[in-house]
């Protein structure tokens, strides 16, 4: 059944987990995102589907019982924040190389090293750059609401298992631990073992005889064989460029000037346009929703229109890179943002775009 | 005249007593020649042959010299990162309990990189089968120091010996692991010898059935040669082994 | 009683030589030959094929599983 409720971003994601029919969650708490633990505890999923909840030894260890669950072919779920993220590389880099399809949430806060538990935006390098070890991408969608932290967990399983690949949520504190109304789906059932063998028993190991039997690894001690396999990666990547870029556009029209923002930051932006609009200054907005693949032919498009465009993140300046290059030098691209935990406010953007490109 | 039948005869009219389990592919084993991994292997997949549950395992072999046991047992495998066994384990087994999940590690695996996920999955006691093959050394990087080095044993990484002040003791994990109450059979075998190799098949069988009955975490710990790290021929390695590390690690049950 | 009689068959191609099933046979059945494998190696062979008795020994030891056994029980024939 639908239903309407208020809740937080932490919250609401653990709750759509459980309706989407998921199979397991591991996770170890960290600040700012025990939430969806600590609601996976209390509502005992296992109780109404059948989903196994474990609290896991460390991020290492979760991050690999969700590599089990997921070569045994099971919807498989973990989150966790950025020094956590941060442990669960190793195994995120053997998803990839496997193919093997999960959902994950970094609930992002300030760093480097502990940082604070503040909401921040500088792990996207780590999550669109790789973060792991070898050639490979993430699917990554930035979710600026409660209501999107519920609604990615569906869209994100569904391209998980499309092109068998690991799906990072990337979001942060401010959108963890806000509340607002959320929709939330009604309940999916779990695929059964006989459902699963007929889906994903070609590549599961879900136990076969000998000559049917599975095996999942990212192992290949022959170069050549290893570059194949690479091919095939990059093959698959460049399909997800071409059909999975999503994104958001904001008074984009007849904007002279262009801001560049995901998730929390884009929330601000939209404010900021709203205070351009007093000052007599026409601000459009672009809001990536998949970070990876990037929306960098739009951008490319609307710069086309504006003067300059700002990048505007909860970090030292990182999407801004993604954001010069899709701009390519037709219009100067600059960086703003606040980070370590601190967030800027409208109108501190409404400023540094003043700055950079008006006085 | 049955006195004088030949062993063509012998091989034609008598009863196949032994040969290679179905469970095992037809591959040639990477390892080096005399190396305890081939028989280590084998056991395992004549038990689960036996139990005639093949087709319902799932076997996870990480990084060591075993990494490409995928090859060579002929059931489902999941090739894990160093160490992470336990936990990948655990992912599978919690969603499939009736199916029979193993690890298959390497004392490096096991007792350093993996120490945590392998404690963890033992203390939850995780109803999985962990094969541990001891053998004092890294043998797929080039005969490394293991935390199983023992005292005085000449390594790469401790080329004058191993130094306890410097680098600790050879760890008895099997005996703290052992101590958890996850941990339903904890055993230590070696297969150099034909009668070890039954009594660790026994062992690896009883692990098994503990598995099938819900009993709890399973270990068994085969104390094995590493010719080629040890830098000896494979008749001299199993000597050595008898002499030096199974003073050290006991062959015998722990618990269970 | 008769006594059992065995014989085994090695898969030379397998055979990596290591030696284990020579010390392993109670009766000196196998020795490893002169002339190598495709592999190099000196596989092993039974040199002294009648002594077999069918023990296993040398296939329980053996990493590479190169040798199968057989065994014949010679009574059975005078039944
Ligand atoms: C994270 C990581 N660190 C290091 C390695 C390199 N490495 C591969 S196997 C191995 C040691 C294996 O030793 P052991 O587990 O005792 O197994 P053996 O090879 O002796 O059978 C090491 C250090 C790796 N693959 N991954
Ligand atoms: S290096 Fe050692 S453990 Fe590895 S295959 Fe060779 S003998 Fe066996
Ligand atoms: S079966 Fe026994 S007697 Fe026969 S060759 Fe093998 S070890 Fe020797
Ligand atoms: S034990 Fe096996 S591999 Fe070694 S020499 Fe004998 S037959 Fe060959």
């Amino acid at each position: 059944m639908e239903e309407i409720k208020l809740m937080k971003g932490n919250e609401a994601f653990a709750e759509a987990v459980i309706r989407e029919g998921v199979d397991a969650y591991f996770g170890y708490p960290i600040t700012p995102q025990s939430e969806v633990i600590e609601y996976l505890m209390l509502e005992e999923p296992y109780k109404r589907t059948g989903m196994v909840v474990l609290q896991a030894e460390s991020e290492i260890g979760a991050i690999h019982m969700v590599y089990g669950a997921a070569g045994a072919g099971k919807k498989a779920v973990t989150s966790s924040s950025s020094p956590g993220i941060s442990l669960k590389q190793e195994g995120i880099s053997y998803m990839a190389g496997s193919e093997l399809p999960c959902v994950m949430l970094n609930v992002v806060r300030g760093g480097p090293g502990l940082g604070t538990i503040q909401p921040s935006q500088a792990d996207y390098f780590q999550t669109v750059k790789g973060g792991g070890h070898g050639d490979y991408k993430l699917i990554v969608l930035a979710p600026a609401s409660v209501q999107e932290m519920a609604d990615f967990v569906e869209d994100g399983f569904k391209m998980a298992f499309k092109y068998r690949t690991p799906v990072m949520l990337l979001s942060d504190g401010l959108i963890g631990q806000m509340m607002e109304k959320v929709q939330l789906k009604p309940q999916k059932a779990r695929l059964s073992n006989e459902e699963i063998r007929e889906k994903y028993g070609s590549w599961a190991t879900i136990g076969h005889k000998p000559e049917e039997r599975t095996i999942i690894t990212s192992l290949e001690l022959k170069s050549e064989r290893q570059e194949k396999h690479n091919h095939k990666l990059q093959a698959k990547y460049r399909e997800i460029e071409k059909k999975e870029v999503r994104l958001e556009k904001f008074n984009c029209e007849n904007a002279d000037y262009l801001l560049v923002a995901y998730g929390s930051s884009a929330r601000i932006c939209q404010k900021t346009i709203q205070l351009g609009k007093e000052k007599g200054i026409n601000i459009g907005l672009i809001r990536p929703i998949t970070l990876w693949p990037f929306p960098s032919d739009e951008i490319n498009k609307a710069a086309d229109k504006v003067k300059g465009v700002l990048s505007v993140e909860l970090s030292a300046g990182q999407m801004v890179d993604d954001v010069r290059l899709a701009v390519n030098g037709k219009v100067p691209v600059e960086h703003y943002g606040r980070f370590g935990g601190m967030i800027h406010s409208p109108d501190e953007v409404l400023e540094a775009l003043e700055k950079n490109f008006i006085k | 005249m049955s006195e004088n039948i030949t062993p063509e005869e012998i091989i034609k009219k008598g009863t196949l007593v032994f040969e290679k389990t179905k469970l095992m592919t037809d591959a040639h084993l990477s390892y080096c020649p005399g190396c305890g991994h081939g028989v280590a292997h084998r056991i395992t997949m004549e038990v689960l042959e036996e139990m005639g549950v093949g087709d319902q395992a799932i076997g996870i072999a990480p990084v060591g010299c075993s990494v490409l046991a995928y090859d060579f047992m002929n059931i489902d495998m999941q090739q894990a990162a160093h160490g992470r066994a336990p936990a990948v384990a655990t992912g599978i087994k919690r969603l499939y309990p009736e199916k029979y999940v193993f690890t298959y590690q390497g004392d490096g695996d096991l007792a350093a990189i993996g120490t945590n996920e392998t404690i963890h999955a033992c203390n939850r006691g995780e109803n999985i089968v962990i094969i541990f093959v001891n053998n004092g050394i890294y043998g797929m990087t080039g005969g490394q120091m293991a935390p199983t080095t023992l005292e005085g044993m000449v390594s790469s990484t401790s080329p004058y010996g191993r130094d306890l002040g410097m680098t600790g003791h050879p760890i008895k994990i099997t005996e703290m692991l052992a101590m958890l109450p996850g941990v339903c059979y904890a055993t230590r075998h070696a297969v150099h010898k034909p009668g070890l190799v039954r009594k660790t098949k026994k062992a690896i069988k009883k692990a098994f059935e503990n598995q099938r009955d819900k009993k709890g975490t399973s270990i068994i710990e085969i104390v094995s040669n590493c010719n080629s790290g040890w830098k000896m021929t494979p008749v001299k390695s199993n000597e050595w082994l008898e002499e030096n590390m199974l003073p050290v690690f006991p062959l015998g049950d722990i618990k269970g | 009683m008769a006594k059992i009689k065995g014989a085994i068959v090695v898969d030379t191609e397998r055979c990596k030589g290591c030696n284990l099933c020579v010390v392993a046979c109670p009766t000196d059945v196998i020795a490893l030959n002169k002339l190598v494998n495709g592999k190099g190696f000196n596989p092993a062979f039974p040199e002294n094929h009648g002594a077999c008795i069918a023990c296993m020994s040398c296939s329980l030891v053996c990493p590479d599983m190169c040798i199968t056994v057989y065994r014949y029980k010679p009574q059975k024939e005078t039944v």
